[in-house]
């Protein structure tokens, strides 16, 4: 769907020369061809003309004078103010003292009470204290394309196989549920399987109480209990292993219960009896 | 041209506009530039549940396995054929009124596509246990649930065990022998609880035993209470991905 931009080839040229990567030139000359495609269309890019910019700047500076935001710091600049209708070094750092609270003796008021932009409230809360900052710079790419076309295939992948499975194999339906029989071969479902294996093994409170219970409690733990900082495979063996151990533990009993287990419950081999297992 | 010419009518008029917000890929004058694939990502509701920008290494499959996206995935899906499925289900049973069986048989006799959604519903459930399991150990062996991201790996085991209880609630639905006796084993076993046993059985039944009070109980579960927390704990575990930095790593 989109109109595929075309790079400003004097730019892209210009970069690669200087030594830019080459993903760095060619955004920067598509950037340069689209910035070029809209002068000739007559759009105006940059920051507000003079006057306009001189009317907001009168605005906010009357509205923060009279609030008692940024009266101090800002005081001294105001009549050297910059020539273009913009704020100050000074004055911009005084703007963002003033709305961290941090704005002298006056006490803040954050965000002027006259003001439209109701929205600046959101810079009182400084970023650190709502969510992760990554202070250093990561190897990132848009989502848009790139995330999106992976989960878009992989879903795609998914919903196929799906609609295949279930053209050529139908889901169960026995006989109409009768209280007074119990069938031959009783089995839960496979994921309750190893449950049912220790209930072989235990007392029912144990196996279907306790032990889930403990196992349950233990895995919401292992953040808590696993102090070891690195994230690297080669530093973490014993956390590794020890959840590879239960994972397959638990997989061998859900396995023999699934297919090792007849009527009865009793153990068979299923290439002797069949296959005492229903999905 | 002929092409181009029918693309700018569709798109450049107050009602395509007014749906598609800027930067939206299906709206006129998309660029493949860095502002129009921020804006793709940040103006659309069903994409900005992702950041503008993800960590590079993140995108290889071999990091997630898009096996959360998956098991999301599934749970559409299984909500999508299960809404079909309800049409054509009453959940009553009991000696002659044994609907709910009679309408298993009606839905892949007679119903129009009702057997595929069926075993789509069947199947998908078994898959989301499975995706659900496999996210949970690749996320276990990438340390992934390390600080920041410890309350987030709570949630996820939450979320499996609603998973599971679903699939069990679900799995009496059709009252054929296989339903009623899978579910039995597993019922007896939360009479065992200690000192509250047999309340718990109790509730959970709607009786001493399975029988047409389980049923409905067990439907309204399956297709209300637990779907409706499952998708509270699901709204908590996108937002703390987010919140927690984004996707772990890299190693
Ligand atoms: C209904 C089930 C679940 C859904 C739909 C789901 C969905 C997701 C998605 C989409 C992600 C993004 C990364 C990825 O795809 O791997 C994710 C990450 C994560 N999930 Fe789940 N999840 C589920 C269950 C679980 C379970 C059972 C656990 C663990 C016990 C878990 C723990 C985590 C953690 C810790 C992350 C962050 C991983 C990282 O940053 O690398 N989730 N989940």
């Amino acid at each position: 769907m989109s109109d595929e931009v075309q790079l400003d080839q004097e730019v892209y040229d210009r970069l690669i020369s200087e030594g830019k990567s080459e993903r760095i030139a060619r955004a920067k000359a598509k950037a340069a061809a689209v910035r070029q495609a809209k002068i000739a269309e007559g759009q105006s890019l940059g920051p507000k003309p003079p006057e306009q910019a001189e009317k907001a700047l009168e605005e906010f500076r009357s509205s923060a004078g009279g609030g008692g935001v940024a009266t101090k710091a800002a005081a001294p600049a105001e009549s050297g103010a910059a020539p273009g209708g913009r704020l100050t070094p000074e004055e911009r750092a005084a703007r963002v003292q003033a709305s961290l609270g941090n704005g002298g003796e006056a006490p803040s008021r954050g965000v002027p009470t006259s003001s439209e932009h109701t929205h600046r409230l959101l810079a009182l809360v400084p970023p650190a204290g709502i969510q992760q900052v990554q202070s250093k710079q990561m190897d990132k790419v848009y989502t848009w394309p790139h995330l999106l076309l992976v989960e878009f295939v992989s879903l795609l992948a998914m919903g196929a196989l799906l609609l295949i499975a279930s053209f050529f194999l139908d889901a169960p339906l026995g006989s109409l549920a009768n209280p007074n029989e119990v069938p031959a071969i009783n089995k839960a479902p496979w994921y309750f399987m190893g449950l049912q294996e220790l209930l072989r093994y235990f007392h029912p409170m144990v196996a279907g109480v306790t032990l889930p219970g403990v196992f349950l409690v233990m895995l919401m733990a292992a953040p808590f209990i696993d102090k070891n900082p690195s994230a690297k495979p080669e530093n973490r063996k014993v956390a590794n292993l020890a959840f590879t151990f239960f994972a397959s533990f638990w997989g061998l009993l859900v396995l023999i219960g699934s297919f090792l287990r007849g009527p009865g419950y009793e153990w068979v081999w299923p290439w002797v009896e069949g296959l005492g297992f229903t999905l | 041209m002929a092409k181009n010419d029918l693309k700018s009518r569709v798109q450049d008029n107050v009602i395509w506009k007014s749906i598609f917000r800027p930067g939206s890929i299906y709206r006129k004058g998309y660029r493949d530039t860095s502002r129009d694939r921020a804006l793709a990502a940040m103006n659309n509701v069903l994409y900005h549940l992702h950041p503008v920008k993800v960590k590079r290494h993140g995108l290889k499959l071999t990091y997630t396995y898009c096996l959360g996206g998956l098991s999301f995935f599934l749970f559409v899906l299984l909500t999508v054929t299960g809404i079909f499925l309800m049409f054509f289900y009453t959940p009553a049973a009991g000696a002659g009124t044994e609907v709910a069986y009679l309408n298993m048989r009606e839905l892949s006799a007679s119903v129009t596509f009702g057997q595929l959604v069926r075993n789509l519903h069947r199947w998908g459930a078994h898959a989301m246990v499975f995706t659900v399991f496999l996210h949970m150990a690749r996320v276990f062996y990438h340390g992934a649930y390390k600080p920041p991201r410890e309350f987030n790996w709570v949630v996820g085991v939450i979320l499996l065990t609603l998973t599971l209880l679903l699939s069990f609630t679900g799995y009496l639905l059709p009252w054929d022998q296989l339903a009623l006796w899978a579910v039995t084993v597993g019922t007896n076993m939360m009479g065992f609880t200690p000192v509250f046993g047999e309340q718990v059985q109790f509730v959970l039944l709607g009786g001493v035993e399975i029988g047409p009070n389980t049923l409905l109980r067990w439907y309204v579960l399956h297709v209300l209470f637990i779907p409706f927390i499952t998708v509270v704990f699901l709204a908590v575990h996108f937002w703390r991905i987010r919140k927690d930095g984004g996707i772990s790593g890299p190693l």
